[in-house]
Order: C-alpha cells, then sequence, then structure tokens
C-alpha cells in the first residue's frame, strides 16, 4: 500500500524518554483524526516496545531507540520499534502471556498488551544485535461513521 | 508527588497521580509500600481517578503490592479505572486478584 507520510526518531534509552516516544507518536498520527480509544492504544503499545528497550535490550546501558511511524493509504499505520541491544534467544516464548527475565515488578505482559491494541504485531531478533518489533493498526474511518 | 496517602484506621487508601510507567512506577512502588509498612493495613485501596495514562508497568505495580499485602493478609481494592485502564488490568486478569470498581464520573455521582 502506498506510503502517504512518515516520521523518524531516533532517542537514547532513557526511561525520562518513554512519555515523550509515546506522545510523539501519538502526536504523527493524530493527523488521520484517530478516536481516543485508538491513539490510547497506540500510546500504549509504543510504551510497552519502548520500555522493553530501555528494560531488556539496553539493561546496563544506554543505546539508541529507532522509532519509524508510517502512514499507508487507508488509514493503515505502521510503527517500527528498533533497538541494538541484547537480543531475544525464543522470541515465541518471549511473547507467551506472563513470560518475563525481569523478575518482580514486572508483570511479563507487554508484548500481550501490544497485541491486544494493535491489528498485527510481529518481532524479529537476533541474540547480540538486537530486535525489531513492527505494529499495525488500521484506524477506523469516521466520514463512514456518520 | 505521584501519590498521596489517606490513613483510616485499618484501611490505607493511596490515591495514585499523573502518568504510570515504567519511569514513574518506583517512586509510587516506594511511597505505596512505605505507607504499607507504616500502617500495617487490612486494606489497601489503590485509587486511579487520576491517572492519565497506564501500561503494564502498572500491572506490574497492583501484582507486587497484592504478594506484599499477601504476607500480611490484608485485602487489595482498586477503584475509579477509566476504561483504558479497565482494560489493561482485564488483560492481566487483576480481578481475580482485586475487586476493581469501575469509574464514577464525578457528574453522576453528583445526581
Ligand atoms: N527489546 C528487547 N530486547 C531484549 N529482550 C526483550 C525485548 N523485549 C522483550 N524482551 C524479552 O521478552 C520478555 C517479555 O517481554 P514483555 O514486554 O512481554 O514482558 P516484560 O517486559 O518482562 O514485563 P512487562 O512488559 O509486563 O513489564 C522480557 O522479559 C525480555 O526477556
Ligand atoms: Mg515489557
Amino acid at each position: 500500500m502506498k506510503e502517504l507520510n512518515n516520521f523518524k526518531m531516533v532517542i537514547p534509552s532513557k526511561s525520562s524518554n518513554e512519555s515523550f516516544a509515546r506522545v510523539a507518536v501519538a502526536a504523527f498520527v493524530s493527523q488521520l483524526d484517530p478516536t481516543i480509544e485508538e491513539i490510547t492504544d497506540i500510546k500504549t503499545a509504543v510504551s510497552e516496545a519502548v520500555t522493553n528497550c530501555i528494560v531488556h535490550a539496553y539493561k546496563d546501558t544506554i543505546g539508541k531507540i529507532y522509532i519509524t511511524v508510517s502512514i499507508r493509504e487507508e488509514n493503515k499505520v505502521i510503527v517500527k520499534i528498533k533497538d541494538k541491544g541484547c537480543g531475544i534467544e525464543d522470541v515465541k516464548k518471549a511473547m507467551e502471556p506472563l513470560f518475563t527475565t525481569a523478575g518482580e515488578e514486572r508483570a511479563g505482559l507487554g508484548f500481550a498488551v501490544m497485541q491486544s491494541f494493535m491489528d498485527n504485531v510481529r518481532v524479529t531478533s537476533k541474540v547480540g544485535k538486537g530486535t525489531t518489533v513492527t505494529m499495525t493498526k488500521t484506524l477506523s474511518r469516521r466520514e463512514d461513521e456518520k | 508527588m505521584s501519590v498521596r496517602i489517606e490513613v483510616c484506621g485499618e484501611v490505607v487508601t493511596a490515591y495514585l497521580q499523573g502518568e504510570l510507567d515504567h519511569h514513574t512506577a518506583r517512586e509510587m512502588r516506594e511511597e505505596i509500600d512505605a505507607a504499607i509498612d507504616r500502617n500495617m493495613p487490612t486494606l489497601l485501596v489503590l485509587d486511579f481517578k487520576d491517572i492519565t495514562f497506564m501500561d503494564s508497568s502498572g500491572i506490574g505495580l497492583v501484582m507486587g503490592r497484592y504478594r506484599k499485602l499477601q504476607q500480611i493478609k490484608a485485602e487489595l481494592h482498586i477503584t475509579n479505572t477509566s476504561p483504558h485502564i479497565y482494560k489493561v488490568m482485564k488483560l492481566a486478569g487483576l480481578e481475580r486478584l482485586a475487586k476493581i470498581d469501575k469509574g464514577v464520573k464525578a457528574n453522576e455521582r453528583a445526581k
């Protein structure tokens, strides 16, 4: 599908950037006139993926997080969040609800939240190289509702 | 301050404020845990009325407090969850750990 607009940013993996990252993506997507629920869903999914880069990928260091948003025809949004951190050994297992490697204060539900709030979530990863999370969502077209 | 604590007998209520993500969760957790340790309640109420955003870090926060409360045989209630927050909590099955009251809008309450 033809791309209509896109946006890229690179931010250091500091937890103080979690809020900025999700708000920036939401602001860009707002040109499609999404519902509040759709915007909140996207913000939440972005927050999960970005937090994973900070907490897991770059556990003991500060690295770069690459965020790309593409707006396609027919109200389709594609968000890509990439890191060059530690990578995931078994992606299938990592995506299972309640699976976590981070101990007591993490629920292991980040991927479950992404999957439930976006239409599609794809994860590719290589140990020692990094992880890319690609999420897509087709927004409702409000003019159709009238 | 991201948490306001109110103590009434054996009930501790924590009014959470702002955005609840990985960045803010730690401070909220520390304040709630300090209030639990200080007051040894039989019931902890977590009020989400003024939480404007929450991701799975909020689930971690609730589950962690639930475990801590179990050690002192105290209960957990969650109140004033917006539709979004309720959706995240439901996904995590938190209603099995705590009683969850969905938010009542202020203007509805006044009627
Ligand atoms: N970008 C990443 N780089 C390396 N490992 C990751 C990355 N994202 C996720 N993981 C691994 O996948 C596991 C599951 O991730 P998920 O987001 O579902 O849960 P969590 O982050 O552990 O907990 P929660 O998101 O509920 O706070 C993580 O514990 C971690 O081991
Ligand atoms: Mg996570």
